[in-house]
């Protein structure tokens, strides 16, 4: 048999390479499967690493927010302003944990209060490894309940859906993502349409008539339509609305700050269940603050375990 | 043997150089975490790709196609794996420029900044041309070939890049 030759065995190989993985999307596609062998492998190798991470990177911006930051501060002054630094530093730390204690008292008098509705508090831990995907990994995975397509929010409003549960971590596709969708409606008037991701922070209302009325600043709930989320969460307000061909262009800036995600809820049903506001949310509050809030889930809602049942 | 040898094509000598053991596997394992990682909290380095940035670094210095392929398959199968594309389109598109960096980085010396910028920029181009192509002809998905956006990310990451190998040669045989 003939040699080839070195440059091109390496020509070869690369065509085998890429046909076999053209091959391999071929086969995703055929049969809606998405690797998750290879996926549940990276993830598992990658996650202990990211928690690590991000454990590390909070204690050392905790460190910088609370000590070096200041320190250079503290050297370049006298005794009185190393106290004033001191005193920065204190209030700073108060500050820090003040925020977080506020936000982690949201998230509980959330779930205390919608107590009926399995739900669990979450940690980012990472995030897509392709920038045109709007992605994050959580820090629970199957063993805690989590599914795929359960909801994920924050108090403030819709944040995604799971869309890949592993062992001990979970995917969720965020709202802003080019493949991410909602069943919405606008609060006031009750229009509904689906609100769906762009790639940008803006979201895009879809299916609006010209005709219907839509102004600035209204607010835009879940319509429960999904399945997925249950009716009258907060999915955003309405920032620009122009005129279409059949349909009105609308963009609708999320209620959930989705660039800075900390913790998270995760809702453990996809069963339907209902939440009731008995008052409208007040400036400043937490559109989900437990006081505006009931919830009347369905019979099958109020099971303690998540089912695997997917809308 | 030896811990860097010459290619000889035509007149010129071209080195290839080695790395101390684990520092290929350590530096894509960096890349890939930390491309997952740093977003959450700097939303803004999304616009790197770390990943692509070794894949062209080894691709160059070790100058095999064969290897620079198969780094360039594992690496954006690894990407593949955390974000929710399909197996295989970071593959085909790093596997293609694992390639090309190999196969160019035997014929030029590819040590001077400028034209590792111009590599690097040039390659991530040409990277993201075959991830829309794969996305418009295999996936359905049709994207757009120019935004404002990829000419930033290109130039971004071209620069850090020139950093970047600079501080990756640090880490070769002597």
């Amino acid at each position: 048999m003939v040699a080839l030759p070195s440059r091109h065995r390496s020509l070869f190989l690369l065509i085998g390479v890429v046909l076999l993985q053209v091959l391999l999307l071929a086969v995703q596609i055929k049969r809606d499967s998405q690797g998750r062998l290879i996926r549940v492998w990276t993830v598992s190798a990658v996650s202990p690493v990211e928690r690590s991470g991000a454990w590390g990177i909070g204690k050392v911006r905790d460190a910088w927010r609370h000590y070096f930051a200041l320190s250079d501060t503290a050297r370049e002054n006298e005794e009185l302003r190393r106290e004033n630094g001191q005193l920065k530093l204190e209030v700073m730390q108060l500050q820090g944990k003040s925020a977080e204690a506020d936000r982690l008292a949201a998230l509980l008098n959330f779930k205390q209060k919608q107590s009926k509705v399995p739900m669990i508090v979450a940690r980012v831990i990472g995030s897509s490894a392709d920038a045109n995907s709007n992605v994050i990994y959580l820090d629970q995975g199957q063993r805690d309940g989590i599914r795929k397509n359960m909801g994920v929010i924050t108090p403030e409003g819709v944040v995604g859906k799971i869309i890949e549960s592993f062992r001990d971590t979970s995917q969720v596709l965020l709202l802003t993502d080019r493949d991410s969708g909602v069943g919405a409606m606008i609060a006031d008037s009750r229009i509904q349409s689906p609100v769906g991701g762009s790639g940008e922070p803006l979201l895009s209302m879809k299916y609006v008539g010209n005709d219907d009325e839509v102004s600035v600043g209204q607010r835009v709930v879940t319509s429960g339509m999904d399945r997925i989320f249950p009716k009258d969460l907060p999915v955003g307000t309405i920032t620009q609305v122009k005129a279409g061909g059949q349909y009105k262009q609308i963009r609708v800036r999320p209620s959930a700050n989705l660039e800075k995600l900390e913790e998270v809820i995760v809702l453990l049903t996809t069963d339907p269940f209902v939440l009731k506001q008995d008052a409208p949310p007040q400036a400043g509050a937490s559109p989900l603050a437990p006081a505006a809030t009931s919830v009347q889930p369905t019979a099958s809602a109020t099971t303690a375990k998540p089912t695997d049942k997917h809308p | 043997m030896n811990d860097t040898y010459d290619l000889r094509i035509g007149e010129s000598h071209i080195e290839v150089h080695k790395f101390h053991g684990g520092t290929i596997l350590l530096s894509v394992l960096v890349a890939v975490v930390l491309q997952s990682f740093l977003p959450i909290y700097f939303a803004k380095v999304a616009i790197l790709d770390l990943p692509l940035l070794v894949t062209i670094y080894f691709g160059l210095s070790r100058r095999n196609p064969s290897t620079g392929l198969l780094l360039g398959t594992v690496i954006g199968l690894l990407q593949d794996s955390l974000s929710k594309t399909p197996l295989g389109l970071f593959g085909i598109s790093k596997t293609v420029i694992g390639y090309l960096a190999s196969s160019i980085g035997a014929r030029l010396d590819t040590e001077h900044p400028i034209a590792r910028f111009a590599l690097t920029a040039g390659f991530f181009v040409l990277h993201q041309g075959i991830i829309i192509l794969v996305q418009k002809l295999l996936l359905a998905q049709p994207q757009p070939w120019f935004t404002m956006r990829l000419l930033v990310a290109c130039l971004v990451n071209a620069t850090l890049g020139v950093f970047l190998y600079y501080f990756l040669d640090r880490l070769r045989k002597t």
